[in-house]
């Protein structure tokens, strides 16, 4: 089973009385524990993709299925518990909650979701474990680096076990070093858990951490090797 | 729920200008209200220290004591009302009251009795009186022999009473010939007779009903107009009004409280946008969200209404004896429901803007 099929999905923006198509017939399945590289310029439609997928944003046409789900028609409410369950974002600006410690951080995503206490706090003490924040995980983020914030970040996303993460240029404000080092993270867990992640980045140094490389151009998709 | 007590407990100092408003707003309905009740009971104690059912005027009264007059001898026809348990009769004189060693003349509600209740015993021996704790606070003592109005009639104080002032004057609970030789001395202008009182007191039998009771006795008697103790509180000049202006300022300053934790959160939820977005993106429901608003409304009317209480305690060790004020328990209660489900409803207010906020924006 795939664990993300856009099927010719199509985002029309309105500006003004201008219409501005985000993505064009995009189509694009991501397999079970697939991580495919999603590549483009500034403006081609990178963070409108994601944000459909993960339903955020509803498509002005197409479908979108994930892990067997057709979201396209779902109404507010029904999204918003499919977020909690079944997708884990990374976004671009880390937006961590600023009064909550790293550990506390991860399981705002359980108490939101109303998941029990005590294996949400498991899951995080080894979320932070693997992320190498053990020592840390009491640490507000403003006590942490940028590349420790992005660590946070990440193990938020894996905090409900999703079927699919979906990182919005994680590395965008690191070093290459430290983007290497949570590239590296990323496909590490990503991978022992089995999840389907697509990673959006424009630094194509980076792409040779996924599976799969696809490019984005004014909103239309072109599969390319990688 | 945990995410915004975090907040509450880690960031006191956001909710400080919320919490300081809503305190001063404490204080205020606290002391308004502690106005209000000592006005209230200041006023009608003497009415209500006889725990009866009913109380007769006369027709021409127009529901005053100091217009109505009735005789002794319509007693017996009110007793044979059905559903009366007893009558017994009251009569009451305003006068200034001089203590010995005071300069300043107290204002006392010279009362006479002939049937003791509950706080009030039965009355004492002719020239003495039991009066009201007030009459301690103003300087007087047991043994003391006060002078009451301007031909000071003596009166020797034999013991206390509390809670039985009227009009804000004096409770002096004295037997009737003592209450009618103060009247009759001071007040040659309205004198009363020897078997003649103000009013009757009515205790009804246990189930008896007493508007059955008021139009059996007023048709029995002809000349009377009979009221239930609510309604002869309700008759006492300006009591009405006086309840109805203190009310309404309550009203308003809760509204206030309202307002002030409806805007106060109406502006944290503009500044938290880019939180809530996260939150929403992350599976966060508007219910959880709006909850947590709530959550954090009521804790700051909450810890407002604790530190109100404490600077009212404080400030209330300084009111002079002569300023009318009553701190009651059930007032402090009504206080504090009163905030909290204002409050609440402030903190409901950010629910529209809450559901407005786009998760998407998170992402971008
Ligand atoms: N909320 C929006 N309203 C109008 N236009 C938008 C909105 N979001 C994005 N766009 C436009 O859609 C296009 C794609 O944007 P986006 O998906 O953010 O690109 P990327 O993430 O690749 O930089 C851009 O031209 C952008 O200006
Ligand atoms: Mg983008």
């Amino acid at each position: 089973m795939s664990a993300l099929q856009l099927s010719d999905v199509r985002k029309v923006y309105r500006s003004g009385d201008q219409d501005i198509a985000a993505l064009d017939h995009a189509t694009l399945d991501v397999g079970d524990d697939e991580i495919v590289a999603l590549v483009g310029p500034s403006g081609s439609g990178k963070t409108t993709l994601l944000s459909i997928a993960g339903g955020l944003l509803r498509p002005t046409s197409g479908s979108v299925v994930v892990a067997g789900h057709d979201i396209s028609g779902y109404e507010d409410k029904k999204l918003t518990a499919f977020r909690g369950s079944e997708v884990g974002f990374v976004f671009q600006s880390v937006n961590l909650v600023p009064f909550l410690t790293a550990r506390e951080n991860l399981l705002v995503v359980a108490e939101m979701t109303g998941k029990p206490k005590g294996p949400a706090r498991s899951r995080a003490d080894q979320l932070l474990e693997e992320l190498g924040l053990g020592g840390r995980s009491r640490n507000l983020p403003d006590q942490l680096s940028g590349g420790e914030r992005q660590r946070v970040a990440i193990g938020r996303a894996l905090m409900n076990e999703p079927g699919l993460a979906l990182f919005d240029e994680p590395t965008s404000a690191l070093d290459t070093e430290m983007g290497e080092q949570v590239m590296t993270l990323i496909r590490t867990e990503v991978k022992e858990r089995g999840v389907a992640a697509v990673v959006v980045t424009h630094d194509t140094r980076m792409t040779h951490f996924a599976d799969r490389k696809v490019e984005i151009t004014d909103g239309r998709l072109a599969a390319s090797g990688g | 729920m945990r995410i915004a007590i975090r907040e509450l407990v880690r960031r006191p100092g956001r909710f400080a200008v919320a919490g300081g408003a809503v305190t001063v707003l404490v204080l205020l309905l606290l002391f308004l209200g502690a106005l209000l009740d000592g006005l209230f009971l200041g006023s009608s104690g003497a009415i209500r220290i006889n725990d009866a059912d009913v109380f007769v005027f006369s027709d021409d009264a127009r529901d005053s004591f100091l217009r109505s007059k009735v005789d002794g001898e319509l007693a017996a026809d009110v007793q044979s009302v059905e559903g009366v348990e007893s009558v017994s009769g009251l009569g009451l004189t305003l006068l200034g009251v001089g203590i010995p060693g005071e300069d300043e003349i107290a204002n006392g509600a010279i009362i006479g009795y002939e049937r003791g209740a509950g706080d009030l015993p039965q009355p004492p021996l002719p020239g003495q009186a039991y009066a009201d704790r007030r009459l301690q606070d103003l300087g007087a003592g047991v043994g003391d022999v006060v002078l009451v109005g301007p031909l000071e009639v003596p009166l020797e104080i034999v013991g206390w009473v509390t809670d039985s002032n009227y009009l804000l004057q004096a409770g002096i609970w004295v037997e009737p010939t003592t209450w009618r030789r103060v009247q009759n001395t001071n007040r040659p202008d309205a004198p009363v007779g020897d078997d003649q009182f103000q009013v009757l007191v009515v205790e009804l039998e246990a189930g008896a009903q007493a508007a059955t009771a008021i139009s059996d006795i007023d048709t029995v008697t002809s000349t009377t107009v009979s009221l239930t103790s609510n309604d002869t509180v309700f008759a006492i000049p300006g009591i009405r009004e006086q309840n109805r202006t203190f009310s309404t300022v309550i009203g308003v300053t809760l509204f206030v409280v309202g307002l002030v934790v409806a805007l106060f959160f109406a502006l944290l939820t503009l500044e938290r946008a880019g939180l809530y977005a996260v939150l929403k993106a992350v599976g966060a429901s508007n219910r959880t969200l709006v909850a947590g608003v709530v959550v954090q409304a009521i804790v700051v009317a909450f810890g407002a209404f604790v530190i109100g209480g404490v600077l009212t305690w404080g400030l209330s060790l300084m009111i002079p004896p002569s300023v009318p004020v009553e701190f009651l328990a059930s007032r402090a209660l009504f206080v504090l429901f009163g905030v909290v489900i204002t409050a609440t409803v402030g903190g409901l207010v950010s629910l529209r803007r809450i559901v407005a906020i786009d998760p998407a924006s998170a992402i971008g």
